[in-house]
């Protein structure tokens, strides 16, 4: 049974990119262009993970990653941040609120697939 | 186009959109400069193009957008006001972005330097806005000191945040991730757990001590622990485990450890050493250490004992490598040793002499065990040869857009180094044909019922004297009729004849074939499985392909263990001695005239109620004479066809060392090569498929 993970970012290259490569690598995924349809489209699935850009608009990445720590079905999945170097205030805002790892943009396939196969057995 | 391409495509389409969002959000601007939204806005689209142009290889559109995002940052956190300078500075990025999305990304550098400085001076007043430098040196990585190879033994302590699980990380992940690097002994400290009635059951309350024996370096332990070290604590100490056990010790301590450790200071282990007895019982006995902490150590001291005591036995009966010229050299001369013994056998039973036949059967005894443990020395594991397809196949189906497995079974198969270090082309080419031909894009498979995901399986197994290699894939299969199509076209099959699959198929080891619709990259040019087809009949090999439509293509390669030496049958016909692998052979019968079917100029031979077609080496060879009144016959079974070969008597069984018959007899068909017998004659060796395929099916 294939792991499910959420992806949410809304450049819609980067979400292109991100789901192509973990579908490659063999997960399910669902896909959301910012913290409220993730939300909307996670209602009633499990994921395994998820990955979330931080700057999105309608609901960006911190307050995405509160709200999952509050549902019950999420309070101890992992879910990794999608950075830039620039970011470090916002990573430590998503790490304050309860991001489990992140990673920093730009990276590249092979590094994603290895970040998400440290959380996700 | 690639994958990378395509996404590299799909950026370019948003950022063109972003800009035309951005431009009409910094026209709305000029007029609400205080409007959040909208600055926010701005920020986010600046932020897209420049994070995703970095992860799509738009180097410099990213550096420069990052300029453009700073300023806006400091606009959405009030520490910059908007203006109309910004909102032109803003909109010229905009056209310059455009123009490099537009161009190869060198659009004029000119005006992105003067941007970049601009924006830079409003990010940062005052101080002098310096050029970008065109490249700046790339970050180096740590030092050998922290780099792999050397195999140390780390003791890392990990306390982790009690908050680690409601972060969604699991410590027993991080604790695999670590046994994957190296061998590792895991101590859990449960003494933090709390009672019951106070425990809080989110918490982490457990803490660990890891030894951990690795040739990757501190970095990759550091890696493990990269999103976590920061909330808990990480210590990772380096073990010297260079104290020789010979020198009388056993390694650390236990108080030195616990001293080292910071556990107890050395003045607590002189008091409890006065008590003279067992260290560890007196430290828990007298409440100075917990049985765990004395547990932990205990168990480190064994992890560093057995690492010493591997690394001495490791010494001693380490492995030597030889050049394998030199192992060739000693086959050969082995091969010699099999020719002189079969000839010292021959002429002790001639003699008579009961010393001597005795010294002979020594000698035959010794030279068997000489052989088998000298071809062994060139043997080696096919798993290597397979490893080297898994990222063969991972590129490949990246190139292709599939999505392709590749399963491997009997990788521990051993096989002649010679047979592999050839082996390794064919197989390669038999891969990409089934990913590039047979696997079809996933949403071809969906379609047609079957998961995304196409697999290739790659199977190496023993049987008898040969290696059965299957390379099987849950593609679309041959198609018999485009195979027709094509051999008909190049003249290869007559367009009137009919024929089954098998022999359509076997047509794609014709020279010259190919039904790929578009040539690719990866093949179709039509060079490929003749030369496969080839590779492998060189090296005494057969190739099969079976395949139905819709299910798949299984391409079966039987290989020799050597290319050495073989047990052989040893026959005569007409006077000249002849040998055939013993492996083919299934029996040897009389050929009775009775048994002899004559049905329409075919021979064929009634084995005990079953039809067995069969050659005869005199005619075959056009030897002549008369053939005596009983012949032999040989049933051989090849891939499950049986097929026998009339000869004049069969001798027995022979150690054949094989000698290849050199470039003027390369074409002879029927022989594969000759062996030297042991009264000196020559005898040659039947080529078997060969000579079935003379016979063929009619």
């Amino acid at each position: 049974m294939a792991h499910t993970l959420l992806v949410v970012d809304d450049s819609a290259s980067m979400r292109q990119m991100v789901t192509f490569t973990l579908k490659d690598a063999g997960y399910e995924v669902i896909a959301a262009a910012h913290g409220k349809e993730a939300l909307a489209k996670l209602d009633g699935t499990r994921v395994s993970m998820v990955i979330t850009d931080l700057n999105m608009p309608e609901m960006d990445g911190i307050e995405l990653i509160r709200q999952l720590r509050s549902r019950p079905g999420c309070r101890f999945i992992p879910i990794v941040m999608l950075t830039t170097e620039s970011q470090e205030a916002k990573k430590q805002a998503g790490r304050q609120a309860g991001a489990s790892g992140w990673i920093v943009k730009p990276f590249n396939p092979d590094q994603l697939v290895e970040t998400v196969r440290k959380f996700v057995k | 186009m690639g994958m990378a391409e395509t996404h590299r495509e799909a950026f370019r389409d948003e950022a063109l959109e972003l800009l035309s969002e951005l431009e009409s959000a910094l026209l709305e601007l000029e007029y609400r400069p205080d409007e959040q939204e909208l600055i926010g806005r701005t920020f986010r689209a600046m932020h897209t193009i420049k994070g995703s142009g970095g992860m799509f290889g738009f180097t410099e559109i990213s550096d420069f957008t990052h300029e453009v995002e700073t300023v806006f940052d400091l606009v959405r956190s009030g520490a910059v006001a908007v203006d109309k300078e910004l909102i032109d500075l803003t909109l010229r990025s905009c056209d310059l972005i455009r123009a490099m999305l537009e161009g190869d990304g060198s659009a004029d550098a000119e005006t992105r330097r003067k941007l970049t400085a601009l924006f830079r001076d409003i990010a940062r007043p005052g101080e002098p806005a310096s050029l970008p430098s065109e490249d700046s040196a790339p970050a180096t990585e740590g030092g050998s000191a922290a780099g792999g190879d050397v195999e140390r033994v780390y003791r890392i302590r990990f306390i982790p945040s009690r908050d680690i699980l409601k972060t969604g990380t699991d410590p027993a992940l991080l604790l695999d991730e670590l046994r994957q690097l190296g061998s590792c002994t895991v101590i859990a400290h449960p003494e933090r757990i709390p009672r019951l009635d106070e425990l809080e059951p989110e918490d982490c309350h457990t803490f660990w001590d890891v030894l951990l024996t690795t040739n990757r370096g501190i970095n990759a332990i550091r890696d493990v622990f990269i999103f976590v070290e920061d909330d808990g604590e990480l210590h990772i100490d380096v073990l010297d485990t260079h104290v020789s056990l010979s020198e009388g010790s056993t390694g650390k301590k236990l108080g030195e450890i616990l001293v080292e450790r910071g556990d107890l200071s050395s003045e607590d282990i002189h008091k409890a050493l006065s008590f003279q007895r067992r260290l560890g019982e007196l430290l828990v006995e007298k409440g100075m250490a917990s049985p765990a902490q004395v547990e932990s150590a205990l168990v480190e001291q064994r992890h560093v004992r057995e690492v010493q005591q591997r690394r001495q036995s490791n010494e001693a009966a380490a492995s030597i490598r030889v050049s394998s010229e030199r192992l060739d050299k000693l086959v050969n001369l082995v091969g010699e040793l099999v020719t002189v013994q079969a000839r010292l056998s021959m002429t002790a039973d001639h003699r008579c002499d009961p010393q001597l036949t005795l010294l002979a059967e020594e000698v035959e005894r010794l030279t068997a065990e000489l052989r088998d443990s000298t071809l062994t020395l060139r043997m080696m594991p096919i798993g290597g040869c397979f490893s080297r397809f898994t990222r063969l196949v991972r590129d490949l189906s990246g190139e292709l857009g599939k999505n392709v497995e590749l399963v491997t079974c009997g990788g521990e198969t051993e096989l002649d180094k010679t047979v592999l270090e050839r082996l390794n082309d064919p197989l390669v080419h038999i891969i990409r044909n089934s990913i590039d031909h047979g696997i079809e894009t996933p949403d071809v498979r969906l379609a047609g019922g079957k998961p995304a995901q196409g697999t290739v399986r790659l199977t190496a197994e023993h049987s008898g004297d040969s290696v059965t290699i299957t390379i099987e894939d849950d593609g679309a299969g041959l198609d018999g009729d485009a195979i027709r199509a094509k051999a008909v076209d190049r003249g290869l099959l007559n367009p009137s004849a009919a024929s089954c699959d098998k022999e359509l198929f076997s047509l794609i080891f014709a020279p010259g074939f190919s039904t790929a619709k578009t040539v690719t990259g990866v093949s179709g040019r039509g060079v490929g499985m003749d030369v496969v087809k080839r590779a492998i009949d060189s090296l005494r090999g057969s190739i099969d392909i079976s395949s139905r439509r819709g299910i798949g293509t299984v391409i079966t390669i039987r290989l020799p263990l050597t290319l050495a030496i073989i047990e052989t049958l040893l026959v005569k016909a007409a006077g000249e001695s002849y040998v055939m692998p013993l492996s083919l052979v299934e029996e040897c019968i009389e050929l009775n005239r009775v048994d002899a079917v004559p049905s329409s100029g075919n021979r064929l031979v009634n084995v005990r109620g079953g039809i067995v077609p069969y050659v005869s080496l005199r005619d075959s060879f056009n030897l002549g004479g008369a053939a005596p009144d009983i012949e032999q016959i040989v049933i051989t079974n090849l891939s499950g066809n049986r097929f026998g070969i009339v000869v004049d008597s069969v001798v027995g069984e022979h150690q054949t060392v094989i000698k290849t018959l050199g470039r003027v007899y390369r074409n002879v068909e029927g022989i594969s090569g000759a062996t030297i017998l042991g009264d000196g004659d020559i005898a040659l060796i039947l080529d078997i498929p060969a000579l079935m395929g003379g016979t063929g099916p009619q």
